[in-house]
């Protein structure tokens, strides 16, 4: 076997050109396949970077059928002290008709809990966001945005003015900073927005009523969102009569799942013509390998004049192939790690980083090396049943 | 040793029979240096291809060294070769690309002979053919004469029963001829048995004994 290896470097060597010029095909195939797939990757990457740093941790719960026992706010507060579970917020929602003065306009009022804030980590401008005595006693407070401040009462800085939604009178007491890098903000720029208390809101909506039928919940502090998401199916499944259509528990990783699945899919589309340009570099190792039969029909004569047996020519061309396609596959995976580095380089300023991805590589290694079988096994077979007599009399 | 009995071997040319061995019958004893004659299309190569397990008779049996060579596979007949017969060819059929030692190492590998056992083997056989300064040259860097001693070489590196030679002066000069001669001489004192193929009156009448070949049929000829 060693002695074959020897054999098949030997008369690899001995023909460097040719062996250049047959190996291009694998080398191109496996740099096409490494570079792009690193690329995409690379750039997933950042972009999954990117989205996962927009949206908050948090896990949406809606419930569509309550089963005879709905979820109330004393419900959400017995939730509250579950393991894995950290803050959970009721999200009533009402569109009204704001007024200031002579100035109105459409606002989506939300009716919730203090806990609200932290889960949608929201920062205040100025003032407070809705407070627990808020939500017992049902006041007339409204926490509103920075755009419904400057758009509707025409100045930041309105603590404490009174505004009408849909006819009942709210006290603003808090304004919130408009957060140009979530996720929310994304959608809802430039609309107004006016938080509640919840129980506030029941008397304004005749929609919402006590029975909670969206909430937010987040994470505890010292643990994940998949924790979290698993004891609140938990719970809600024991409150519905273990019927998961009950409810629904979606986190935000919704948007970072469709993009990984469209990377993956680009990256396999990719991979999938690499593949392509791999398999036709075999065909031309497999065309030269034929020639080189052809050539060598009075050198594999002597060999099986001498002893050799059809197994030891074999493998003999069958390592020849392998041994050229592993080869061309080194030299694409160093050009691939080279342009790879190229790029990073040239595009640094841009924070995409693209590093070569090994498992790339280890698929390109593996592939090309059942390339070298399968379109050696032909001209090596060929080569192996070649008559001895005729083998050595070929050519003189 | 040899032990050919009635061999035919028949070629289909077209629609045509061609009888290249008709009956053939020839005994070799070892020790023996024999030389066999014939025109071309005697079939002579024929006769040497088959003493050579290169190729299988379509009747009569064939007896090398109490085995008889019948019915086996073209891998047995490998091995069968790589230990019993050394082959000298007319144009030497050496590996261009191998150097001398390389070719001559060749068969060992073939047998599965360890690493040091070889290098010894090989050192000893190019010795004997007085190319031991030679070893490390390509066979395109040497003479025909020193191409032919290192298939020589090669043929008895494995020390086989039987030394197998075609035309092996056919290409050579008659000064070259003459060295390849007394290297064959002197394997024959040594003991070697040695077939000797040739169409050269000359070169057959070295040899012990002649055995003239003539449209596939043999018969013994003294000189």
């Amino acid at each position: 076997m060693i002695q074959s290896f020897r054999m098949a470097m030997k008369s690899i060597a001995g023909n460097k050109f040719q062996a250049f010029l047959t190996m291009l095909g694998i080398i191109i195939g496996v740099m096409a396949l490494v570079v792009l797939v690193s690329l995409v990757n690379g750039a997933t990457g950042t972009v999954t970077d990117t989205i996962s740093s927009l949206g908050t941790d948090l896990l949406t719960v809606t419930v569509s059928d309550d089963k005879g026992s709905p979820v109330t706010l004393d419900t959400l507060d017995e939730w509250m002290d579950e393991d894995g579970i950290g803050e959970i917020a009721p999200v009533g929602t009402t569109s009204a008709t704001g007024k200031y003065g002579s100035t109105s306009s459409t606002v989506t009022v939300y009716g919730t809990t203090p806990a609200y804030q932290s889960i949608n980590a929201l920062t205040l401008l100025l003032g407070r966001f809705v407070k627990s005595s808020d939500v017992d006693n049902h006041t007339n407070v409204c926490i509103i945005n920075e755009a419904m401040a400057t758009d509707l009462i025409g100045y930041t800085d309105c603590l404490g003015a009174e505004i009408s939604l849909d006819g009942m009178k709210f006290t603003v007491v808090g304004v919130l900073e408009d957060d140009d890098d979530s996720l929310t903000a994304l959608f809802t720029s430039d609309s107004m927005v006016a938080y509640i208390p919840y129980t506030t809101l029941m008397r304004l909506s005749s929609t919402v009523s006590s029975e909670i039928t969206s909430f937010y919940v987040s994470s505890e502090e010292d643990s994940d969102m998949d924790t979290a998401e698993a004891a609140m199916t938990l719970l809600l499944m024991e409150r519905f009569e273990e019927d998961e259509d009950a409810f629904t528990v979606s986190s935000q990783d919704v948007l970072e799942d469709a993009m990984s699945s469209i990377t993956s899919i680009l990256s396999v589309l990719l991979g999938g013509i690499a593949a392509i340009s791999l398999i036709v570099g075999g065909i031309g190792i497999m065309n030269i390998m034929l020639v080189t039969v052809t050539e060598r029909t009075r050198e594999i004569g002597i060999r099986k004049a001498i002893g050799a047996s059809r197994r030891v020519i074999l493998q003999q061309f069958l390592l020849e192939s392998v041994v050229l396609c592993m080869i061309g596959c080194a030299i694409g995976v160093f050009l691939s790690w080279t342009i790879l580095q190229v790029v990073s380089t040239v595009v640094s300023s841009l924070s995409l980083t693209f590093t070569m991805s090994w498992n790339v590589v280890a698929i390109a290694i593996v592939f090309c090396f059942f390339i070298g079988v399968v379109f050696g096994l032909y001209p090596a077979n060929k080569a192996a049943k070649l008559p001895p007599i005729e083998a050595l009399h070929y050519g003189g | 040793m040899i032990d050919i009995n009635n061999v035919t071997r028949v070629y289909q040319i077209g629609s045509e029979k061609v009888y290249a061995l008709n009956k053939a019958c020839v005994h070799i004893y070892p020790g023996e240096f024999v030389s066999i004659i014939g025109p071309s299309g005697s079939g002579k190569s024929t006769l040497m291809n088959i003493i050579g397990c290169l190729d299988t008779a379509d009747s009569g049996t064939y007896m090398l060294d109490g085995i008889p060579i019948e019915d086996y596979t073209e891998d047995e007949l490998a091995e069968i070769r790589n230990h019993k017969i050394g082959f000298v060819f007319q144009n030497f059929n050496l590996i261009n690309k191998l150097t001398a030692e390389e070719n001559v190492e060749l068969p060992l590998i073939y047998q599965k002979v360890p690493k040091a056992e070889r290098r010894e083997r090989v050192a000893q056989a190019l010795e004997r053919v007085n190319l031991g300064k030679r070893a490390k040259h390509l066979p395109t860097e040497l003479s025909g004469g020193q191409q032919q001693r290192v298939a020589i070489a090669r043929a008895i590196v494995t020390r086989p029963s039987l030394i197998l030679a075609d035309e092996p002066t056919g290409n050579l000069d008659s000064s070259t001829t003459n060295e390849i001669m007394d290297i064959f001489h002197e394997l024959h004192d040594q003991g070697n048995t040695i077939v000797l193929i040739t169409h050269d009156d000359e070169i057959a009448r070295q040899a012990s004994r002649v055995v003239h070949i003539l449209d596939g049929k043999l018969s013994e000829v003294s000189l």
